[in-house]
């Protein structure tokens, strides 16, 4: 029988199956930060379980960091608890733990590729909804809860349901100025938060095929907005080179050994997907969020929509509180919206291709005076890499805040915050009320998106920037 | 985990599709490490004001509703953060049973580690049960009938076997994997010779 991707993945990883469906997945890689994992090793201690096999584990402060001077330690009294406990958790326990002034040190999601910790074919998890990222090579990823957490340290397995296949198909030719970030953007605005919910997505078609893998990395890692499990894209000779000579990528033998699995790692021609969507290239603008979900997209040279248009009753209900929490009225021009802050970075934005996509458009300009602006590199490795490339200074000559990575202003776990009423264009993912700091008004963009906004001090489009 | 058979409450509806696990419970209280004493943080940004002092039009904040074991909401419940804290936050409050017309997978899959029962039904006996929580009557939920009691009247749901005894029992999840042990060595001794790379990291 024709396979899809998902199932040829899924069927690979079956260590037990009952016969209601209930299947004991093999978990090859597992990614652990300080926020969700101190319950789950707590759970193991007053078990007495041990952690099954700790080499397939990877741990990381990332969510609770400050993104400051770090020489001195975590000032906030609870941040540095839970940073400490994931310390002597990996310490008893066993586990490799790039701590946080690790070089190696980043967003979990961003360093699991940059390490090879992440490869094709495996099943990846963390307690985090963003590990759909590691989709973009091929791997089924997802997010997990504390509880399953537990479950995989002391199995190095999860229980879970078999989701359904769903296809995205984006093919023609991006127009100019759009960016990965618009295409997962537009998608989520076509299926909805729910769009996907029940089911894993693959994307496919030509304009996946033409991104590069960091690129991909932003359409998986926001699948988790659509409500999918999780997101996929078939690994090609681009993922392959990606991974060469990457330090936990396989050597030697077991290097050409890999590249066998790998190349088997597709969609047959006639596998049957339960859902299939397709979006044309040439339909797709720069995008922001207007709203506070991130299915509310408009063009940045639409306006905000007006919610007695809607039919539905609950959307249009929805809708309402958006545009009070936004301070936004109905039909203004998207490019009317002054900004306060403009937020680099983010598991979904904060790539070294990221850095170098918003650097390009910034050289020899400067921010607007109505905003404050910072970068936060995704790893300790892209930091490095940028100052190599010199990206730093030219974001500091703009007026940018240069910071120390971590997952920062994307959540606001740490002192980087907005406040109420703030208004931030942000490379992030989620545009949640209160998300980046209670009564903080967010908008998602592109990298590239952001660095208009910054420039003009309004929600701008990237391609009057010159 | 608490065994779940039957529960009888006054609901309390809060009228909102998508309400995200961030707004379940926010950031700030994501730091600590242990999984209690998020009850009162429950939806922490609708429940206090910028001061700390409680919203009195939300429901949550009103009798009988704070004492209410059931939620009901608008679709696509839990949606974002994979944060088990939105759980554990709803458990403390006191909180054991949702209705939705459709819940988000990893808050779905979270609420039966931790002993709560989700329940999705049509979005039509949603809002008719929503109304036992404007006139402050109590439904009972009956996971061994699958069946919701309200006023004279009874409707079923669908939950899945598996789940459905392990709430039912009150199960550990960990416990009943352990005991597969020796076909998870199995599977990982047929890896060595097949995907050897898979084990040799590190």
């Amino acid at each position: 029988m024709p396979k899809t991707l998902y199932d040829k993945i899924w069927d690979d990883h079956l260590v037990h199956q009952d016969s209601d469906g209930t299947a004991l997945l093999y978990v090859d890689r597992h990614l652990v930060h300080e926020v969700t994992s101190p319950q789950a090793f707590e759970g193991l201690r007053i078990q007495g379980r041990k952690v099954r096999k700790p080499e397939l584990t990877l741990a990381v402060p990332d969510h609770n960091v400050p993104t400051t001077d770090r020489t001195k330690g975590i000032s906030d009294k609870e941040s540095k608890i839970q940073v400490d406990t994931l310390r002597k958790n990996c310490k008893d326990f066993g586990i490799n733990l790039f701590d946080v002034n690790d070089k190696r040190q980043g967003i979990v999601h961003i360093i699991g590729p940059e390490q090879g910790f992440t490869q094709p074919g495996t099943v990846i998890v963390c307690g985090d909804s963003h590990t759909a990222t590691h989709g973009a090579f091929g791997s089924l990823a997802f997010g997990i809860g504390t509880s399953e957490v537990e479950h995989v340290l002391a199995t190095q397995t999860l229980i879970q349901k078999k989701s359904k296949n769903f296809r995205v198909n984006v093919n023609g030719s991006l127009p100019a100025g759009v960016t990965s970030k618009d295409v997962i953007l537009k998608i989520i605005g076509t299926i909805g938060t729910a769009g996907g919910t029940g089911h894993v997505i693959e994307f496919a078609g030509d304009v996946i095929r033409n991104l590069s893998v960091e690129q991909r990395m932003t359409i998986c890692n926001m699948t988790i907005e659509a409500g999918a499990r999780a997101g996929l894209i078939a690994p090609d000779e681009k993922t392959i080179e990606y991974f060469k000579d990457r330090p936990m990528s396989p050597k030697g033998k077991d290097w050409d050994k890999a590249l066998i699995h790998w190349k088997k790692l597709f969609t047959d021609s006639d596998a049957i997907f339960d859902k299939e969507v397709n979006i044309n290239a040439k339909d797709i603008e720069p995008l922001v969020t207007w709203g506070t979900s991130p299915q509310d997209v408009s063009p940045i040279t639409g306006e905000v929509p007006d919610p007695e248009k809607e039919k539905d009753q609950d959307r249009k209900i929805a809708m309402y509180r958006s545009l009070e929490y936004m301070g936004l009225k109905p039909k203004m021009k998207i490019s009317d919206i002054k900004v306060d802050k403009i937020f680099i970075g983010s598991c979904t934005n904060g790539r070294i291709e990221d850095l170098r996509l918003a650097a390009e458009l910034l050289k020899g300009k400067k921010i607007a005076d109505n905003v404050s602006a910072m970068v936060v590199p995704g790893s300790g490795l892209v930091k490095r890499q940028a100052e190599k490339e010199g990206i730093d200074k030219i974001f500091k000559n703009a007026g940018f805040e240069w910071r120390e990575p971590g997952c920062s202003m994307c959540l606001g776990m740490n002192e980087d915050q907005l406040s109420s009423k703030q208004r931030c264009a942000s490379t992030s993912n989620r545009n949640f009320e209160g998300r980046q700091g209670r009564g903080g008004r967010t908008h998602l963009v592109s990298p590239g998106m952001a660095v208009a906004a910054a420039i003009k001090g309004y929600l701008a489009d990237v391609r009057e920037i010159n | 985990m608490e065994k779940f058979t039957k529960l009888k409450s006054i609901p309390a509806f809060i009228p909102l599709m998508n309400i995200d696990t961030d707004m379940i419970i926010p950031k700030q209280f994501l730091k600590t490490i242990k999984r209690t004493g998020l009850g009162k943080s429950l939806f922490y940004e609708m429940r206090y004001d910028e001061k700390g002092k409680l919203i009195n039009k939300f429901i949550l904040n009103n009798d009988p509703y704070t004492q209410s074991k059931i939620l009901i909401a608008g679709k696509n419940f839990g949606c974002g953060s994979s944060r088990e804290h939105a759980p554990w936050a709803l458990l403390d409050f006191g909180i054991r049973c949702v209705i939705s017309s459709s819940f988000a997978d990893i808050f779905y899959n979270n609420c039966f580690n931790n002993g709560i029962l989700p329940i999705t039904l049509e979005e039509k006996s949603v809002q008719e049960l929503s109304e036992y929580s404007k006139r402050k009557e109590e439904i009972e939920i009956n996971l061994k009938d699958q069946s919701i009691l309200y006023g004279n009247k009874k409707l079923s749901f669908d939950i899945e076997s598996a789940k459905k005894k392990r709430l039912l029992e009150g199960l550990d999840n960990i416990g009943l994997s352990l005991e597969k042990i020796p076909s998870i060595e199995k599977f990982e001794n047929s890896m060595k010779k097949i995907k050897p790379w898979i084990l040799n990291n590190g």
